[in-house]
């Protein structure tokens, strides 16, 4: 079981970045084509799409069709879509091994597979990319992030694989606990969702330079994205989402902390580090309240957010020891 | 979001008189602390300031550490332990910034809460005059339209409404203020249970060795480490005893710890005794206390018999060095070497010994770590000192290492060389006396805490949690209906168009046309669809009972 999880996790990567590579394409030939009066109309279609998506906060099953007997006609004329929507399909197989290799290592364990750093990447990039897939059958226009997506897929999944792995154990009496269920799992889930919060975050501020005219490196990438609007209400709405579920988290955390080590809050690094994100994250859902604070700074914020979300998870382990060390490296 | 008003941005009411400046000063320095930009400038301060108490060691965390930081950096760590750095969760700046975003919050907060406590309490305003220029506006034609059908409509679907005469207005979502003061009043509630824990509460640390003579009471010479909040006394303390009775834990083969259990007799005061268990995650709560199990180890049972042939013989607790439970500590008899006829003490005839305790001894040398931390192989390595154990000078030592002043003056003198002894064996030093390993005892760690802030806490999170998500999803939003007098062929605007299209004739039967209007007062991307839904409802609805007829509608507003 163990051996089939490691190697479903291979294929994972593999069909991320074969899903990153035809996102690529997508991005290529349109990029090739915006000239061609045909190519132009695409896009205007799209961005109708996401006004009624959003503007109507209507379910999947209202934009679905419409859009798939739109994709049905473009699809043969638009290669460029056609390996678009390749990407997505690609995507949602690798997020099916991803889930695999999940169950199999928690079946190989006999327990949730969130001992330590490496399970723990692994399940926080599947809820990222889980909540990804949700979005995108909400609002299919959406789809040009994914070559966004996949590419911190590929990134995160490669790191874990390569300097986070270790062998199946059992947990340590301190993690044997139904509020190890609990916590971590909310932990993942939120983290998963501003994971995919990032990726219209950073989207966004490239976009915003790309409409108020800069055209130099990391602007112009941002062509073909949805518009700095649509990503910046995206943003705000994973990461509304995301912000109750991680407060409920760190409290749960606090609760098994005090069962566990007699108090519900020490400032160890990794409860430090939680309060720091927190913080941020309540600082920027305050600085997008704040009519004075311009949008691109509120969602530097939320970068800056998952800047210290990273760090808690990665830096913390490998850095600082404390109670939580449970990271499994030596 | 247009729900924010932002005290910065609130113009000044203009001053009648000329100002006293030091008034205004005050007033303009109290409008900046509460504004927004200063909570989220403090906001990101304190998570600045946070940074340091997790890269350097902290005195709450690991005194140890904190030690070792003044050994690595003599010149650096006095400095730092200045300004606070290796307490940084208490140190003035944290504090400053805390308590001036708190103050920032009430000032925040309570003019919120009585503003909102007046909207409230108040009936939503009447409609804007050009309900057109509102982001929602759609017109219809209704039959019997009058304003208290409409309002009945409204009020079904839980807004609040007033009519007046043939307007109607309704609000909703007062939800989303409520649960954001709520919020942040819980965040209050928060600190105040911290600071009640840190004022009335106490906590102490010690070890425990198993064994009826090893018993400890709740008191606090008997505490090794102990902390009473300002606000209690010695005598507060809740009189229970505990004695370790068994200690169990299972560990893998790869050492990996599995489980762990501790049995103890109880004896509170003015109840009869009883048998505990408690572990890791499910600690011992008695009343007024609870106690946690903070990590175990082996306490070597050591017997020595002195030149006059009498024993002593102690269990002594090792600290554990590694996660195979690899021990170290001593074990010293000072009153070693008294001959019993005169009773005459010989200071430099004292005894003690350095000792590495190894639950599963190698083979072979080096007998430097245990290879598992089950006693599948029980060995202790000694070193045997004898001399003047530097005790009577009155500076305390810790148990758990020689002084080593008394070895570098020569007083205290290492005796052979160190010799490893199995379970049962025994060691004849070059004086004729003799050292035994006779077995072990288990001890564990043991935290003894009062927390009277904890409910206040829960509870206050617990709040803080469900204001959290009223706020986040809550949505103000308000709507006008106006019955335009009969004969009006068409709103002030003209043209409807909008979601629900207005039939061209408005004399159709006894139908009169409706004009209605709508403003989300946050930001909410689907209030057109709601809107829409809402003006179907209105413009189809002929009773209160036909449910089937609206769930029509409702399928043909999407
Ligand atoms: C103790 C520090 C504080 C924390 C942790 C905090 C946290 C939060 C959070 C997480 C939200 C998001 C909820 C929402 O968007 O409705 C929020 C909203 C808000 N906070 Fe705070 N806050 C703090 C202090 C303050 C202060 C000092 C003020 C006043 C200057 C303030 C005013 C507001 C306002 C007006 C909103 C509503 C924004 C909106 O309409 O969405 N907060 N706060």
């Amino acid at each position: 079981m163990s051996a089939l999880s490691d190697q479903l996790v291979t294929f994972a990567i593999l069909a991320y970045l074969v899903a990153m590579i035809s996102h690529a394409v997508e991005y290529a030939l349109g990029n090739g084509r915006a000239t061609r009066p045909r190519t132009v109309a695409a896009p205007a279609r799209e961005l109708a799409t996401v006004g009624a998506g959003s503007g109507a906060g209507t379910g999947p099953s209202d934009v679905g069709p419409a859009v798939a007997t739109g994709a049905a006609g473009d699809v043969r004329r638009d290669p460029g879509r056609l390996a678009g929507l390749i990407g997505v399909g690609l995507t949602a197989l690798a997020a099916l091994l991803h889930l695999g290799a999940l169950v199999t290592r928690g079946v190989a364990a006999d327990r949730m597979p969130w001992g330590n750093m490496y399970e723990y990447v692994l399940t926080v990039s599947f809820i990222g990319v889980a909540a990804w897939l949700a979005v995108l059958a909400k609002r299919p226009a959406l789809r040009h992030l994914g070559l966004f997506l996949t590419l911190v897929m590929v990134l995160l999944l490669a790191f874990a694989e390569m300097v986070l792995y270790v062998e199946i154990t059992p947990l340590i009496p301190a993690l044997n606990s139904y509020w190890f269920v609990i916590h971590v799992s909310t932990v993942v889930f939120s983290s998963g969702i501003f994971l995919l919060g990032f990726v219209p975050a950073v989207m966004y501020l490239m976009r915003n330079g790309y409409e108020s005219g800069r055209r130099g490196f990391p602007y112009d990438l941002a062509r073909r994205v949805p518009k700095a609007a649509t990503l910046e209400r995206l943003t705000f709405g994973l990461h509304a989402f995301a912000f109750p579920v991680f407060t409920f988290a760190v409290i749960a955390g606090a609760i098994w902390a005090e069962a566990a080590w007699g108090r519900p809050w020490g400032w160890d690094p990794k409860e430090t580090w939680s309060f720091i994100s927190w913080v941020i994250y309540a600082g920027y859902l305050h600085a997008r309240a704040t009519p004075s604070v311009k949008r691109n700074v509120a969602v530097w914020i939320a970068v800056l957010g998952f800047a210290t979300m990273l760090m808690n998870l990665f830096g913390v382990n490998i850095f600082f020891e404390g109670l939580h060390s449970y990271g499994g490296l030596d | 979001m247009t729900a924010v008003d932002d005290p910065v941005q609130a113009p000044p009411q203009p001053p009648r008189r000329r100002p006293n400046p030091l008034l205004a000063l005050l007033r303009n320095s109290w409008r900046q602390l509460t504004s927004m930009r200063t909570a989220l400038i403090l906001l990101f301060l304190l998570a600045v300031a946070a940074i340091p108490g997790s890269v350097l060691p902290q005195r709450g965390v690991n005194p140890e550490d904190v030690n070792g930081y003044f050994r690595e950096n003599p010149e650096l760590a006095p400095v730092l332990d200045r300004i606070g750095a290796f307490e940084v969760f208490g140190s003035v700046w944290f504090s400053a910034i805390y308590l001036l975003l708190f103050t920032s919050l009430v000032g925040c907060i309570v003019p919120r809460l009585r503003d909102h406590v007046r909207a409230l309490r108040a009936v939503p305003p009447a409609a804007p005059k050009r309900m057109d220029r509102l982001p929602q506006h759609a017109l219809l034609t209704v039959p019997d339209a009058d304003a208290a059908t409409i309002a009945a409509v409204l009020r079904g679907r839980r807004w609040r409404v007033r009519v007046s005469g043939n307007e109607v207005s309704a609000e909703k979502g007062y939800l989303k203020e409520t649960g954001n003061l709520l919020f942040h009043f819980s965040l209050i509630a928060v600190l105040v249970g911290v600071a009640l824990g840190s004022w009335y509460g106490w906590h102490g640390n010690r070890l425990l060795v198993a064994g009826a003579e090893n018993a400890f009471c709740n008191n606090r010479q008997q505490f090794s480490e102990a902390r009473l909040g300002p606000q209690v006394d010695e005598a507060d303390l809740p009189r229970f005893c505990l004695t370790l009775t068994d200690f169990q834990a299972r560990f893998l083969p790869s050492g990996q710890p599995e489980y762990y259990n501790a049995k103890v007799d109880v004896e509170e005061f003015g109840r009869a005794a009883r048998s505990a268990e408690f572990s890791v995650n499910s600690p011992l709560r008695l009343d007024g206390a609870n106690v946690y199990l903070l990590g175990h180890g082996y306490a070597p049972i050591i017997r020595y018999t002195d030149r006059f042939g009498q024993s002593q013989t102690a269990p002594v607790p090792f600290l554990t060095k590694d996660g195979m439970l690899t021990s170290e500590g001593i074990a010293a008899f000072p009153d070693a070497n008294v001959d019993p006829a005169t009773g005459e003490r010989k200071p430099d005839l004292q005894v003690a010994f350095e000792g590495l305790y190894l639950p599963t001894a190698p083979d072979a040398p080096p007998f430097t770590r245990s290879e598992h931390p089950d006693e599948r192989n029980p060995a202790v390595l000694l070193i045997a000192y004898r001399g003047n154990l530097g005790l009577d000078a009155g500076i305390p030592g810790s148990v758990y290492e020689l002084d080593q002043r008394q070895v570098r003056n020569g007083q205290l003198k290492q005796v052979g060389e160190g010799k490893l002894l199995k379970l049962g064996e025994k060691w004849t030093l070059d004086d004729g006396t003799t050292v035994e390993f006779l077995g072990t005892e288990p001890y564990i760690t043991l935290s003894v805490r009062y927390d009277p802030g904890s409910t206040m806490m829960l509870v206050s999170c617990a709040v803080l949690l469900i204001g959290l998500m009223g706020s986040l999803f809550g949505r103000r939003r308000r709507v006008w209906f106006r019955v335009l007098p009969a004969g009006t062929t068409g709103g002030p605007s003209g043209a409807g168009g909008l979601p629900a299209d207005p039939p061209a004739a408005s004399t159709t039967g006894g139908s009169s046309l409706v004009e209605a209007g709508g403003l989300p007062r946050t930001e909410y991307p689907g209030f057109a669809a709601e809107f829409a839904e809402l003006v179907t409802e209105v413009e189809g609805r002929q009773g209160p009972g036909d449910a089937g007829d609206r769930a029509e509608e409702a399928e043909g507003a999407d």
